[in-house]
């Protein structure tokens, strides 16, 4: 009796799950709690926070991944509005922090509604192709468009050119699943490489440096290169086999910036060197994989458009990260996605992940 | 019941889905191309650049300190310190691991350091410096409040400050350091090598801020210095200094040196210059004070010159204490050789007594230039006496080649040649016991090194008996006598070459002598430079300081009288002294 209530409850938590992605997100998670420890300086307090913040999103991720996907896309339109609004609020009444209005202040607490778009934008696009799934002429591209400039830019104007890439880009992928044509994506790309050095000109002098730092970062080893320089030394004094878990001297000794949340790759490509960033590279192209699988297995438009942007997106995350701590990326903001301390981007990856797993049981 | 129903309202499958093949195939190419290029910068950074940035990275946060040796212990022959190094801390910082300090702090500092602000700033300016002296030798516990200000990037090191407890007194012997350790002057500099041992290394992480991590990576210890004993007897010294000061300053003179050695082993006992200058604080420190004048100047050595000619005649058995010359003026060429106090003939005991520059010539003149050349280069004129000191004077002998027999004459006398107090004391030690030119030592020897025998003990004693007479009635320098002891000596006063003529009032006054003669210990030489308190004979300027300091070190060290039964001094003052004019 006892034995089969434990195993019915059992069974109602895992029903809606994916098993592969499940296993996947708990080996990076483990692995995350030892680069933490070792970040945080062998403290506890981060690691308690995340166990916490993570726990809550695995709630939050249950709860999405129960619902079916088409529940949820009744839903897009309005948080998309939602979003939207709030993003004007912070263009209006935002809180500056660092000479970039991001934040949008609640009285209890910070909210960045830019994170919210990161998962609105796609959701609204996918209803857009799903509602129109029979009707689509070429301005619904425009539309499409329409809609994820809207946001975009919004976010480009705070300045956060590295959110605004991410949301933009998430946006892009629901095009390219929807089927934009291939001459259109052609005279897009060279459309952008036009406009190069206009959006050059357009740029903040922050966003210059960063891409000036990234071609040459000992042009101010000691400013804007700073970052670069001391991560790039970082992974590199980690050669083939790392220095061991908790021997970064980079890390111990404090030479590495935002140590727990942007830079944390530094810290894991130090300590566990080549073989360490093929594991973790290796893990995260296994939950891209699977996330392709869904999406090739969706039944519908808005599943498979779904399914392809956030795994994209999620991609995205990953290789942004990566590829700025390693010094082939600008620097921008982006955590390095289940691994970087900091609750608000992980419980927006578990809501992802949730998605993909309800997209997923659509199938059977 | 299944908790979650299958989706009874699903959408149709869309017929309209272009999501083909062809697009899938891309999306994967993309990614795999993607993640090989982070991959494939993985492998350069981890593997081809892993050296180089491993470099780069302990360039950031390994520092190697320096860990300062104990410079060694100078001491004098009884272990009587004479110089020692204290610790002190030097604050040093790091611009390059600072951040920028804050003016409250750099105030407290600038205070605390009794430097300007500006200064410091100054000093901390150039960003890329991993290492600048802000201030050095202070005390520990004003380091210990400068770090406890607790600014990144600065911090203290230990150092040694050099203490000279003799000051001036050993000054000019002694030397002194630099403000980075290093001997500059003297024995300091002449020993250095043994003195200052090895600096140390401690390799310490140090973190992003500039706080030093405690963690030691390596270290390597300093080796201190050794500690030298000098053959200086510390009593003799501060005896010779106090007489020789008295003397320069009685007779008004310009500066002064004395020589205190030992006649046995050829150790120099003392050593000592006037002016001198402290060497705990040398603020005011001109050359004329650091001149270590006994070693480094030479001069025209006048009449205690002659005892040199009349041993190599007795040496060479041309003459006998006792054989009597004649002592009138006789002329070489153009030139007249004359004595002050000329007497138509002397034995050789009275030429020395009386310092007759006639007898003296003539006996070197018995001898062809080469010999007399060969004479005085073997008693270590014109070459230096290899003491070891920075700056030593090797004195000047011209090649005997080109000596005219005039110039051979006044060599006799001290004319023509020059010599620095130095040499001349260490000549003397061949008319003790055994004849043997020693060696000098500034350090403490076991037993004397291996001299030279130049001379018969035979001779050596009869040239002191000769001597011993200068300081007798009727001698030249009577005032350099000693209660209770025989003394053997010369006097000397030389004028001075002013431009490559000889100088009508300035003089140099010698004396050097040797007690007891009968077996001698002791020889001391005292030169007082440019007297000009009325007398400036070499007897009556030098002499007193001479008896004196002999007086004083044989009863430090306790020597027998050999003259137990002569104890009144002779009466100086009223009798017409004898003096000599070389």
């Amino acid at each position: 009796m006892q034995a089969s209530l434990v195993k019915r409850l059992w069974y109602l938590i895992k029903e809606p799950l994916d098993g592969w992605l499940m296993l996947l997100l708990g080996l990076i998670f483990v692995l995350s709690l030892f680069v933490l420890y070792s970040a945080s300086d062998q403290t506890f307090q981060k690691i308690d926070n995340k166990l916490v913040y993570t726990v809550l999103s695995l709630v939050v991720m249950w709860l999405v991944a129960s619902t079916r996907p088409h529940t949820l896309m009744n839903f897009a339109p309005p948080i998309y509005a939602l979003g939207l609004l709030l993003l004007l609020a912070v263009h209006f009444a935002g809180v500056t922090v660092n000479g970039s209005t991001r934040w949008l202040e609640l009285g209890v607490t910070r909210i960045q509604p830019s994170e919210i778009m990161k998962i609105a934008l796609p959701m609204m696009l996918a209803w857009f192709f799903q509602r129109f799934e029979l009707s689509l002429r070429w301005w619904h591209y425009l539309i499409a468009c329409a809609l994820i400039a809207a946001p975009g830019l919004l976010v480009l104007k705070q300045p956060d050119l590295g959110t605004a890439t991410l949301i933009m880009a998430a946006g892009f992928f629901v095009l390219f699943f929807a089927g934009l044509s291939w001459k259109v994506i052609l005279a897009g790309l060279v459309a952008f490489a036009a406009s190069l050095p206009i959006v050059w000109n357009m740029l903040h002098d922050y966003q210059r440096k960063r891409v000036l730092t990234l071609i040459d970062p000992m042009q101010d080893p000691l400013g804007d290169g700073y970052h670069i320089i001391q991560s790039m030394i970082a992974i590199g004094s980690g050669g083939p086999w790392g220095k061991g878990w908790l021997n970064g001297t980079q890390t111990h000794l404090d030479y590495i910036p935002e140590r727990t949340t942007d830079f944390i790759f530094a810290v894991y490509s130090e300590e566990f060197g080549l073989v360490g960033n093929i594991v973790l590279v290796l893990l995260y192209l296994l939950i891209i994989s699977r996330g392709l699988v869904i999406t090739a297995r969706a039944p519908t438009l808005y599943g498979r458009l779904m399914a392809g942007a956030l795994t994209l997106s999620f991609f995205v995350y990953a290789f942004v990260n990566m590829g700025m701590v390693a010094g082939i990326l600008p620097v921008v903001g982006v955590p390095l996605p289940f691994v970087s301390y900091g609750g608000t981007a992980t419980v927006t990856l578990f809501i992802g992940m949730g998605m993909l797993m309800s997209i997923a049981h659509q199938r059977r | 019941m299944r908790a979650y129903s299958l989706n009874q309202r699903t959408p149709p499958a869309s017929p309209a889905l272009r999501m083909t093949p062809g697009r899938v195939k891309c999306v994967l190419l993309v990614l795999g191309v993607l993640f090989l290029a982070l991959i494939g910068r993985a492998v350069y950074l981890q593997v081809v650049q892993q050296d180089f940035l491993l470099n780069q990275g302990e360039a950031r946060f390994r520092r190697a300190l320096v860990l300062e040796a104990n410079r060694g212990v100078i001491t004098d022959r009884n272990g009587e310190p004479l110089a020692l190094s204290s610790p002190v801390q030097t604050i040093w910082a790091s611009p390059a691991d600072m951040e920028p300090v804050p003016p409250a702090k750099l105030r407290e500092l600038a205070r605390l350091l009794e430097m300007s602000p500006a200064d410091i700033a100054a000093k901390l300016s150039d960003r890329k410096r991993e290492f600048v002296y802000l201030k050095r030798q202070i005390s520990p516990e004003l380091a210990e409040r400068v770090v406890g200000l607790g600014i990144p990037g600065i911090a203290k090191q230990q150092e040694y400050r050099r203490f000279y407890p003799a000051g001036e007194v050993t000054a000019h012997l002694i030397g002194f350091t630099g403000v980075d350790g290093k001997g500059q002057e003297g024995v300091e500099l002449a020993r250095e090598k043994m003195l200052a041992g090895k600096n140390g290394r401690r390799v310490v992480l140090k973190d992003r801020r500039g706080h030093i991590i405690e963690d030691v990576a390596a270290i390597e210890s300093p080796k201190n210095g050794q500690t030298l004993t000098l053959s200086i007897d510390h009593r003799i010294q501060y005896l010779a200094y106090r007489e020789l000061k008295a003397a320069v300053e009685e007779n008004k003179a310009k500066a002064g040196s004395v020589i205190v050695l030992d006649g046995r082993s050829g150790e120099v006992l003392a050593m000592a210059n006037v002016p001198s200058y402290n060497p705990n604080n040398r603020k005011e420190l001109d050359l004329e004070r650091r001149r270590n004048r006994a070693v480094i100047d030479q001069f025209e050595p006048g009449s205690t010159m002659k005892p040199f000619p009349v041993a190599m005649a007795i040496e060479a058995r041309k003459v006998t204490p006792h054989t009597w010359m004649d002592t009138r003026p006789y002329m070489i060429g153009p030139a007249t050789v004359r004595d002050t106090h000329s007497q138509p003939s002397m034995d050789v005991t009275t030429i020395i007594q009386k310092s007759s520059n006639v007898g003296a010539s003539k006996m070197a003149l018995m001898f062809p230039p080469e010999t007399m050349w060969q004479f005085y280069d073997a008693v270590g004129f014109g070459r230096g006496p290899q003491s070891g000191f920075p700056g030593e004077a090797s004195g000047r002998l011209r090649n005997w080649k080109s000596w005219r027999p005039i110039e051979q004459a006044t060599m006799s006398f001290g004319y023509g040649v020059s010599v620095s107090l130095l040499q001349l004391a260490r000549a003397y030690t061949i008319f003790t016991d055994d004849g043997q030119l020693l060696p000098v030592s500034f350090t403490r020897l076991n037993g004397a090194m291996p001299g030279k025998q130049l001379i018969r003990p035979e001779t050596a004693r009869q040239m002191r008996e000769m001597m011993m007479t200068v300081t007798q009635a009727g001698g030249t320098a009577t005032r350099a006598q000693v209660l209770g002891f025989n003394v053997a000596g010369k006097s000397g006063t030389a004028r001075k070459l002013v431009n490559g003529s000889y100088a009508a009032n300035k003089h140099v006054g010698l004396f050097v002598g040797l007690a007891p003669a009968t077996r001698p210990r002791l020889i001391v030489a005292v030169m007082v430079d440019e007297p000009t308190g009325g007398s400036y004979y070499g007897g009556t300027v030098a002499g007193p300081a001479f008896a004196n300091i002999m007086a004083g070190s044989l009863r430090i060290l306790g020597v027998e009288p050999d003259a137990p039964s002569n104890n009144t001094l002779l009466p100086v003052s009223d009798m017409p002294e004898v003096r000599e004019e070389t």
